[in-house]
């Protein structure tokens, strides 16, 4: 891969604008993990005028419902999930501030939007790695929503959680990039 | 009439779901192997390689190889000589299925559609019955994800669509798919039967182990076709370029109606996890 950047969170707007499509990140510091049902729930609070359980300013949310962990370990396998369920939701966290979403899949047009009015970016996860995943989270602790189970929202410490950049602030997409590249008539 | 015991039944549930959690077929890993050596692309050899240490991170028993650990689909072919004592089969194997989930730490899926209330023990299973010659029961586990799953179809063509039509849908909906169901997938097909028939002949056909070519000639020509057509798209491991979009594509045919062609796809992830047990 083009780049190897290693980010600490929470993320500022220059290191995201810095990233391009294919540049492959070390995450560490907190990420958030969130999808459907927490998404669902968080923009309910948005739309009646509340808070949020958690500050998404210059965070990263996870898209990931891990396994139950075994004891003595922080978490079970824990790789992304399907992203476009999310992009109905996406756009309005990352105009609260919201830098970066992992997860896995195709975004629809208008959170690539999104990411280059707001700077943020979209990183891919390898789907289907949750156990080499699992080794780069040392910490896990549920901050909401606790009744969703694997759903519910996750604090998760990170040390150097390998992602790969997938559209970057500029409108890039490494999904559209990379097939052209290896497409064959 | 042999006697088969549900304790028994529980028990092959329980243990085939853990163990085609934490332990992928070698057919698949070897297949991982053959493609790290041809594609082209340097990153998508990079993700088949975190795919197979995935795997063998996995295989140690503490992590499974997926956090999406499936609704719990079982294909269960019961010979006719067999007497199921002491219990109620469905009911056996929705125990099996809930202690296997929970004493393999896996992820309970299964919900409600509007609610989404989960409903806690990854029951109800997905249980596809079929009466066989004999007196043993073979029963398949087969934990299928959620992503890969929302890529499939069924469609039913207008016969003059033809064989051509087939494989161009079958092409198309993997371009479509695009990186959603995290590939290098396995294709389930099936063609003919009726609406409900082929759904479940494209099920069945992701049982075969990469490689294994349907014995009819012209239709394991068909898979080939289809496979190379679909590794010419460019997708590539996890959508990131490169010639390994798919593992392996599996048709399954039957006679339909005379005025029917229907056609199910039904898409698997890399991490095709199924195992078998005869009791």
């Amino acid at each position: 891969m083009a780049n190897e950047i290693r980010l600490n969170t929470p993320l500022t707007e220059a290191d995201v604008d810095r990233l391009k499509i294919g540049d492959k990140v070390l995450l560490s510091g907190v990420i958030y993990t969130g999808r459907d049902a927490a998404h669902k729930r968080m923009i309910d609070l948005l739309n009646q005028g509340k808070e949020l359980p958690i500050d998404v300013r210059g965070q990263v949310i996870y898209y990931v419902g891990p396994t139950p962990a075994r004891p003595g370990k922080p978490i079970g396998s824990a790789g992304p999930t399907t992203s476009y369920r999310m992009d109905a939701y996406a756009p309005r966290l990352m105009a609260l501030g919201m830098k970066g979403m992992i997860g896995k899949g195709n975004r629809a047009p208008e959170v690539i939007e999104a990411m280059k009015s707001n700077k943020a970016v979209y990183f891919g996860a390898t789907g289907g790695a949750g156990a080499v995943l699992a080794k780069s989270i040392k910490k896990a602790q549920v901050v909401a929503y606790e009744e969703l189970g694997p759903e519910a929202i996750h604090r998760l410490e990170v040390e150097d959680f390998p992602v790969v950049v997938i559209n970057d602030t500029k409108g890039n997409d490494l999904y559209v990039e990379g097939a052209k590249k290896y497409h064959q008539d | 009439m042999r006697e088969i015991q549900v304790e028994t039944i529980i028990k092959t549930v329980k243990d085939l779901f853990i163990d085609a959690n934490y332990h992928l077929g070698l057919d698949v890993v070897d297949e991982f192997d053959r493609r790290i050596q041809s594609d082209e692309s340097p990153v998508a050899r990079e993700v088949l390689r975190e795919l197979k240490q995935n795997v063998a991170i996995a295989s140690q028993g503490e992590y499974p190889i997926c956090q999406d650990t499936g609704l719990a689909v079982v294909f269960v072919d019961i010979g006719q000589d067999v007497h199921v004592v002491g219990g109620d089969l469905k009911d056996a194997i929705n125990e099996g299925v809930r202690q296997g989930y929970k004493e393999g730490y896996l992820r309970k899926s299964a919900c409600h559609p509007f609610t989404r209330k989960n409903t806690g023990d990854n029951t109800p299973a997905i249980i596809h019955y079929d009466i066989v010659p004999g007196d043993k029961i073979r029963i398949v586990a087969v934990p299928k994800g959620g992503g890969a799953e929302n890529m499939s179809r069924v469609h039913m063509l207008a016969p003059s669509a033809g064989a051509e039509g087939v494989k161009d849908f079958i092409v198309n909906r993997m371009k479509e798919s695009g990186s959603n169901p995290c590939p290098p997938t396995i294709v389930g097909v099936g063609i003919g039967g009726t609406f409900e028939r082929t759904a479940i002949l494209a099920k069945r056909a992701l049982l075969r182990k990469v490689g294994q070519r349907n014995p009819d000639p012209e239709i394991a020509g068909m898979e080939r076709e289809v496979l190379e057509r679909i590794n010419k798209i460019g997708i590539g491991p996890m959508g990131y370029g490169g010639n390994t979009t798919a593992l392996d594509v599996f048709i399954e045919l039957e006679p339909c109606h005379i005025a029917s062609l229907p056609l199910a796809v039904n898409v698997q992830c890399h991490a095709s996890r199924h195992k078998e047990a005869t009791i």
